[in-house]
Parts: C-alpha cells; structure tokens; sequence
C-alpha cells in the first residue's frame, strides 16, 4: 500500500492549486459581492482551461477529454473546491452522464460540451420531489411520433449559462406489489426550444454567483432522437453516470475545508490575547487539532472511495461514507474558523463566513446526509435480509 | 541551436521558513519543495524560444539530491525535451555549491555542447546569485546576468539587463550564459497533456562522480537566525489621527 502521490499526480495538483490562487480568488470578492460572474471573465476561465487541456478532464480520450482516473478527477476537484464554484464552473466539467450519449446525440451535445463550446446542466429536482426522485411530476406523454413534456423543475445549478439540460421526467407507470412506480427517461432538450422556459431561481445562501433557476415545462414537444439512453431508462444512466458526482462533493468539501483550516491556524499562530498567541491556550489549539484529524479522516476517505471505482470495486456505500463524512466535516471546520478569528470570522473581510454559508448546501444537494445515511444502512442490512 | 537549463529544487517560495534549533540551517524536513522560481522563468524563456523556432532542443539538469527528479519532471511538463539528474547529496539539508554546480555543469556543457545556457539568476534559498557568472569563467563564455529581455540574433544575443537604476542592452556573443530576473517572462503552467506526457520523456540520472567533481563544501555556515521579528503596526481612523501619531514619534 501507498499513500503518496505520483510524479504525474504532484503536479495535476500543483497545476490546479496554481490555476485556482492565480485566476479564481482574484475575482472571488466581486462575484461574491455582486452575486453574477461577468460574461468576459466566465469566457477567460473557459479559455484558459482549454488552453491547459484540464476541459472536460473528466471524459475519456476517444471523445477529446484528458481521461482522468477517478482518483485523479478527485484530486482535481478538491483544489478546485478551494476556489469559488460561481467562478470553476467555467473550468469546465461537463456531466459524464453525456457518455450515454448515441449516433448524432454525440456531434450536437457530447462533443460540443467536452470542447467547452456547449454548456449542461442536470435537472431531477422538482418543487415536490426532491430526494423523492421518483415521485416527479413533471411527464411526457406520447402525441404521435414526438413526446410532449409539461412540468417543472427546480434548483437547477448552473441553468443560467447552460446551452442544453439533460431532464429527466416521467414516461409511465407501473403497478408494482408495492404500489405504484413511476417509470422515468432522460432527455436532451435545448434552451429555446419552444414549450420550455428557463426562469430565474431563488437566492441562495451558499455559492453566491453560482445560480439555480426554475425549468418550465409547457407542452414541450421533443422528438424520441432527445431521449438519453434508453426510453424508460432513465434510472439505468442515472445510475450508471451520476454515482460517482457524490466523489465530487466530498473532493471539493476537502480542499475548501484546507483553505479554511489554513486561515484559522495562522490567525492562530499570530493573534496575540492576554499576552500570548492564542494557539497558545489549548481551548484554541485542541480545536485546530480536531479540526485537521477530520480534514486528513475526510480525505483519505474521499480518495479511497475514489480508488475503488477505478479498481472497478462496489464503492456505492463508500462513496456515501466519504460525501456523507466530508460535508459534514467542512461545516464543523468553517464553524471551528470563524471561532478561532473570534467576530472578525463573521465579517467579509474575510472569506471565512462565506466558506461557512458555502458549506451549508454541500450536505444537502447531491443526496442529504439523511438520505447518504440511508445508502449506507440499506447497503449494510440488505445482505442480513433486514 | 540547444538549450541547457540548470534547475534547483528549492524551498517552496510559500513556506514560511524555520531555522533549526541548533541554528546549522533551515528547517528542510517535511516541507514543500518547488523549483527555483528563477529557474521557472529560464525554462519558459527556454520553451518560448523554442516555440519561436530559434531552438530545436531544450534540456534541464538538476543537481542535488535524488528528489530533485520531481522538480525535473516539472521542467519536462512545462515543455523541456529531456531531463539530467546528478545526484550529488543524499541529505537534504547537504547545499551543493555555487562551484561546484558550475564544474558539474561545464562537465555536461562539454557532452552536450549547448549553444546557450540558461539560468535563474539565484536560488531563493541560498541568494547565492553566483553559478551563472563562475560558468562563464570557467567556460570561457560571454554572460549577461538578470535578463529582462533576451533576443537570439544569429550568433548573437541581445540581452536588456536590470541593473541599478535602470536597464541596460547588451550583445553577446553565442555560446553564452544568460540569467533570468524577475520580469523576464511569466511562467506558463504545466498543461495536462504535458503532465501525462512527461514521464515518458528521458530523465538520465547521473552522479557527482561520474563527473569527476569533488563536491565537499569550501564555505562553512557559522550560524543561521531568524530576521528580527517587526513590531506590531498601529491602526489609525483619519489622516489627521496619523499625522499626530507621526509627530508623537517624533518623525515629522
Ligand atoms: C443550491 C442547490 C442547487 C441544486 N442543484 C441541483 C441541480 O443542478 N439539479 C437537480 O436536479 N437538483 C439540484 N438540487 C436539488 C437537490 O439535489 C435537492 O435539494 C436534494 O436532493 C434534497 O431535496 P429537497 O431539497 O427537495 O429536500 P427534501 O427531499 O424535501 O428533504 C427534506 C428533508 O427530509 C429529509 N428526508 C427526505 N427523505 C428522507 C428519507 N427517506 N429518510 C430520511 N430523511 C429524509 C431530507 O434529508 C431533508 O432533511 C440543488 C439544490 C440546491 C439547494
Ligand atoms: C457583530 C458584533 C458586534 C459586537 N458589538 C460589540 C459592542 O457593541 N461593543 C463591544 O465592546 N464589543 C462588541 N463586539 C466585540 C465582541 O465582544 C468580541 O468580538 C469578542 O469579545 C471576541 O473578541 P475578538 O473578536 O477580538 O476575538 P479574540 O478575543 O481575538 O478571540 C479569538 C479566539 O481566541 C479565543 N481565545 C481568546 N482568549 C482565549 C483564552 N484565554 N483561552 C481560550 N481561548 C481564547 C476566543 O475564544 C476566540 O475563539 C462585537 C462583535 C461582533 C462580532
């Protein structure tokens, strides 16, 4: 067994690391303060991860991307999740879930999106179905040869910038013993295409700049060469291409989790009260040594459940441990820092408080802790027949 | 025409440095190390006259001890041909001289035959500013220090130079020794293809003695100290808070 990184993976690292300080948090508090990422500089980010070839890192060779094992992907998300997601959005991944795009679906989205000419967002999320995926609303029926789509969708990450959606809605019904069970299928739909408008979302707490919007759905006709993957498979790419974005969360979690650790242990080591630094008192120093035990816990946990991908092992209830574990790590971490900076924690002379309201989504989206807790239960009690 | 790049493997420029307890050094154990930030900018002025098609071949040495390999396969991601390593100290803590790097280097100067080298002007650990100008004497070659700006002209080079109070343009004849200041260039960062790609690249691991270099030091360290500690700065609300602070001090 080793630990240690590789040359190659050295310097992924650094490269990222470099790219984030360099071109992201220069910008960080004019996105923060005005809520938007000013077109030019979205388009300079995008340019300059083209030029780098990190674009789309996450695709294989074949379709034009760098073919990142998982464990690399992660480690490159976790630097990336130093920085302002408003901002390394345009350091562009698209969905891997693109991968199950068929015939010319390929030429108008996957290829198009991995050369960061088209941009995706995924949208599941509806106002009464949430971790209740199942339980959507939103349908298409059939009406001659084309499906026609009513519904609504929301929290859409990402929609504001995004040239095309993959959305997933209802396409039947089946009776089940248990009662019964939507049937759903993904589809590829483009912004303008008529029947569908992409509305302005709520404000959020967390990520400032990185928008979520409202997808409305009326009479929406597309026709079947829209469907992704299968019609009625919806849950078989679901499951087969979104697994491994929970990875994502808990990289991202981790390398925001260091950049907020790293202000509060020099704030640590410099401020000065009764005398002494106040590193000095235990009630501050035990707090920095919890802090990065559950740091260092969170990223081993995140790169092994990323590891077992790539040894192609089961990993679903890992990967729910390490989202699970490093979300809610980062919101004890960011708590712990404003502590340590006393009141100047909570103002944004710092970015402190912002890394703070950021977390707070990270156990939510993506699955909640609730639902991370109940993958590794089932996982756990399912083989004793319970 | 080739291109040598000397590389050091340095104390990342980040780190916020310690001096050992028994004041023989810096504190190297377990900290990041990263290339010379010097040294960055010769490779990309390296790389660049490439892209220029004034240099067909470029090649980075490190001499140090065997991790230098790292700061090597950094050079080669950034886009050198090939890499040589000699291995010339097995501790870290163990300095490699201005001298001797530059016999080691003439030694390769020799094999290799360059037609250029191309040089940090000093390594921030050390500042020593001085490998660069002992090449050149030992070599025999023009040198021209702290370049700003570098233009190959046939058989020969057009440096501007930062010197004190200003910039100064010189040309050099070729082969010469060029170091980079500052301004020189901006280093590029790696590309991820040229990550992957850079294992793949030659990286020929030599020692300090298959050179025939005595590298046992001449200089002895007589004490390392920490730079006194500034005293803490004073807050002020208004212009008129800070001239009246300024007369209390007694400075205007
Ligand atoms: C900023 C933001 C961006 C988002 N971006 C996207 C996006 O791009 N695309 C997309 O499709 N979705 C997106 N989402 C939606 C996100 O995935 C959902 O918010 C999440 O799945 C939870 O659904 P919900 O908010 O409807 O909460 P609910 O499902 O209503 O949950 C409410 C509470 O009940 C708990 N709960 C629910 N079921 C159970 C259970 N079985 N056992 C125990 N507890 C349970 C939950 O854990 C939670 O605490 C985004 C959300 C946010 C906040
Ligand atoms: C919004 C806001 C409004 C405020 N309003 C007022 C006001 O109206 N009037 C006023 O006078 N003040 C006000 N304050 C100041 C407030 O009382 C201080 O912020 C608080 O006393 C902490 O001081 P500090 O922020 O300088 O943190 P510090 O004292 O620097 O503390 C930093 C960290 O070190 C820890 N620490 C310090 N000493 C020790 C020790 N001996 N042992 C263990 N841990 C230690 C602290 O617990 C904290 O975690 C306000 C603060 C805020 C944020």
């Amino acid at each position: 067994m080793n630990f240690g990184l590789t040359d190659e993976q050295e310097m992924i690292v650094s490269t990222v690391r470099a790219f984030v300080e360099r071109e992201i948090y220069p910008h960080e508090a004019e996105v923060e303060r005005t809520g938007r990422v000013p077109p030019e500089l979205a388009q300079e980010i995008k340019r300059k991860t083209l030029e780098l070839g990190f674009y789309a890192c996450n695709f294989p060779p074949e379709v034009g991307g760098a073919g990142l094992s998982h464990l690399d992907f992660a480690l490159v998300e976790r630097e990336l999740g130093r920085g302002s997601m408003a901002l390394t959005h345009f350091f562009g991944r698209p969905q891997n879930i693109l991968m199950a795009c068929e015939g010319a679906q390929r030429e108008r989205y996957l290829l198009p999106a991995v050369r960061g000419e088209r941009m995706d967002a995924l949208a599941m999320t509806e106002p009464d179905a949430g971790s209740d995926v199942r339980g959507m609303k939103c349908t298409a029926r059939r009406d001659g040869g084309d499906w026609v789509v009513n519904g609504t969708k929301h929290f859409i990450s990402g929609a504001d910038h995004a040239d095309f959606f993959i959305v997933f809605v209802a396409t039947g019904e089946d009776d089940t013993p248990h009662g019964p069970k939507k049937r759903i299928t993904a589809f590829l739909v483009d912004r303008g295409t008529p029947g569908f408008t992409v509305r302005e979302g709520y404000r959020s707490v967390s990520h400032r700049g990185y928008a979520n919007c409202i997808l409305e759905f009326d009479d929406c006709r597309l026709p079947d060469a829209q469907v992704l993957g299968a019609v009625d498979g919806g849950f078989e790419v679901m499951n087969t291409w979104l697994y491994a974005t929970r990875i994502t969360v808990a990289a991202m979690s981790v390398g925001r989790a260091r950049r907020a650790f790293d202000l509060a242990l020099h704030h640590a080591a410099e401020r000065r009260q009764f005398g002494q630094t106040i590193g000095r008192f235990q009630g501050v120093s035990f707090q920095l040594a919890d802090a990065v035990t559950e740091i260092d816990a969170a990223d081993w946990l995140t790169l092994a459940a990323a590891w077992r991908l790539d040894q192609g092992l089961p990993a679903n209830r890992e990967i729910a441990s390490a989202k699970l574990y490093a979300t809610e790590m980062l919101a004890r971490v960011t708590d712990m820092g404003i502590q340590v900076f006393g009141g100047m924690g909570l103002m944004d002379d710092f970015p402190l408080e912002r890394f703070w309201r950021d977390a707070r989504v990270e156990r939510i989206w993506d699955g909640t802790s609730e639902i991370q807790r109940h993958i590794i239960g089932r996982e756990l009690l399912r083989p004793l027949g319970s | 025409m080739k291109v040598l790049v000397p590389v050091k493997r340095v104390i990342d420029y980040n780190v916020k440095v310690r001096v050992k307890a028994d004041g023989s050094g810096v504190d190297l154990a377990n900290v990041k190390m990263s290339m010379n930030p010097f040294d960055e900018i010769a490779v990309e002025e390296a790389i660049r006259l490439k892209e220029a098609g004034k240099v067909e071949e470029v090649v980075a040495v490190s001499i140090g001890v065997k991790q230098a390999q790292e700061t090597l396969r950094t050079a080669l991601a950034m886009g050198a041909d090939r890499a040589i390593l000699i291995v010339a100290a097995d501790d870290v803590h163990q300095d490699i001289e201005p001298l001797a790097v530059a016999k080691l280097l003439a030694k390769v100067i020799e094999e290799e035959e360059p037609g250029l080298v191309l040089c940090g002007k000093q390594a921030i650990d050390n500042d020593m500013n001085a490998t660069g100008q002992m090449l050149s004497a030992l070599l025999g070659w023009s040198q021209a220090m702290y370049a700003n700006k570098v233009e190959i002209e046939g058989d020969h080079a057009v440096v501007t130079r930062e010197v004190d109070g200003g910039l100064q343009t010189v040309k050099v004849k070729m082969p010469t020794i060029i170091s980079t200041d500052l301004r020189l260039n901006e280093p590029r960062y790696a590309s991820l293809p040229n990550i992957m790609k850079a294992k793949k690249k030659p990286l020929d691991e030599k020692t300090a003695a298959d050179y025939g270099v005595d590298v046992a030091p001449r200089l002895e360290v007589v004490k390392t100290a920490e730079p006194p500690t500034r005293k803490a700065g004073e807050m002020v609300g208004s212009v008129d808070e800070l001239v009246s602070k300024l007369k209390e001090a007694g400075v205007v």
